[in-house]
C-alpha cells in the first residue's frame, strides 16, 4: 500500500491527541507538561512537512523550520521560568500557581 | 514497500514511545522516550523527502532541548512521586478529551479531500515556489530562506535572542556579601578620593 498525505497526517493526529492527554494528566508536573507541548508542535511539524511534500511547495518546509525556533524558544523559557519558581518555593507544584490571579 | 514497512516502523515507534513520554513514572525516562520520539519522527521525514528539518530536528531536539530537559530534570530536587499523586484523578477526564480529539481529528483526516490536481502534477511542479527538478532539499530551502522568508527568517532569529536573554536574565542570581571587581567605580575615582596626605611631625610616630 503505497504511504500518501493521509498516513502521515494520522500521524500527526495520533501525536497531537497524546500531546493534549498528556497536558491533562499530568496536571502536577509541569516538566512533563513542557514535553507535551513539544509533542504538539512535533506534530504540527508532521502535518507541514507532510503538506509541504505531498503539494511539492517548499513553504511549509520553511514554516516548519520557523515552528522548531519558537519550541526551542519556549522550552528555554519555561524550563527558566521553572528553576527561579523551585528556587522561591522548594516545589513544582503547578497547582499553587495562582499568585497573579486577580 | 520496504518504504512502506519503515514508515510503519517509525510511526509506530513514534507514537509508542510518545505514549511513554507522557505516562512515564519517572520524568528522565520521560526525556528519554522524547528523544526517541524525535529520533522516530527524524526517520519519518527522511522517509518522505525532508531531510534538511530531520537533520535540524536531532540536532536541534536531540542535542540541545532534550539536553536540557534532561539537565533541569536531574538538577532540581522535586518528590516526582508526589506529582503523580492525581494521576489517576485526572484520568477519566484526560481520557474523555483525547478520545474526543482523537475521533475529531480522524474524521476529519479521513474525509478531508485534497483535489488530486494539487498533488505532485505539473500544476504543482510549476507552483511559484516549488522546488526545481534536480535541486537538493537542503539548496532548496536555502534558496528561498534568504530571499522570499528573509523578514521571516530575523523574526526567528530575533526570537532565539530574546528567549537567551530572557533566560539568562530568569536565572540570574546575584549573591550578596560576594566581592566582585566594579570597573566603573574603579573608573570613577579620582585623585581626591584616593589619596589622602598626612602631614606627619616628625619624631611623633603615626
Amino acid at each position: 500500500m503505497e504511504i500518501g498525505l493521509v498516513h502521515y497526517l494520522i500521524v500527526g493526529a495520533a501525536l497531537f491527541t497524546l500531546g493534549v492527554l498528556g497536558i491533562f494528566i499530568n496536571r502536577k508536573n509541569v516538566i512533563v507538561i513542557l514535553m507535551s507541548i513539544e509533542l504538539i508542535l512535533l506534530a504540527i511539524n508532521v502535518n507541514f512537512v507532510a503538506f509541504s511534500i505531498f503539494t511539492n511547495t517548499i513553504a511549509g518546509q520553511v514554516f516548519a523550520l520557523l515552528v522548531l525556533t519558537v519550541a526551542a524558544a519556549e522550552s528555554a523559557i519555561g524550563l527558566a521560568i521553572m528553576v527561579v519558581y523551585f528556587r522561591n518555593r522548594g516545589t513544582l507544584a503547578v497547582e499553587d500557581v495562582n499568585l497573579m490571579k486577580g | 514497500m520496504v518504504a512502506a514497512a519503515f514508515f510503519y516502523l517509525f510511526a509506530g515507534v513514534c507514537i509508542a514511545s510518545a505514549f511513554m513520554v507522557i505516562a512515564g513514572r519517572n520524568p528522565v525516562t520521560s526525556v528519554l522516550f522524547l528523544i526517541l520520539t524525535f529520533f522516530n519522527a527524524a526517520g519519518l521525514f527522511i522517509l518522505i523527502g525532508a531531510e534538511f528539518l530531520a537533520m535540524m530536528l536531532v540536532v536541534v531536539y536531540v542535542g540541545a532541548v532534550a539536553v536540557l530537559f534532561l539537565f533541569v530534570v536531574m538538577m532540581i530536587d522535586v518528590d516526582f512521586a508526589e506529582l503523580r499523586a492525581g494521576f489517576l484523578q485526572y484520568l477519566p477526564v484526560g481520557a474523555l478529551v483525547g478520545i474526543v480529539f482523537l475521533i475529531e481529528l480522524v474524521l476529519v483526516v479521513g474525509t478531508l479531500f485534497v483535489d488530486p490536481a494539487v498533488l505532485h502534477t505539473a500544476a504543482a511542479a510549476a507552483a511559484t515556489d516549488a522546488p526545481r527538478a534536480g535541486v537538493t532539499n537542503t539548496e532548496a530551502i536555502g534558496l528561498v530562506l534568504y530571499t522570499d522568508y528573509l523578514f521571516a527568517f530575523q523574526t526567528a532569529g530575533f526570537v532565539l535572542l530574546v528567549a537567551m536573554i530572557g533566560a539568562i536574565v530568569l536565572t540570574l542570581r546575584h549573591k550578596p556579601n560576594v566581592k566582585r571587581q566594579d570597573i566603573a567605580a574603579q573608573v570613577a575615582r579620582s585623585h581626591e578620593t584616593s589619596v589622602e596626605l598626612k602631614n606627619v611631625p616628625s619624631r611623633a610616630g603615626v
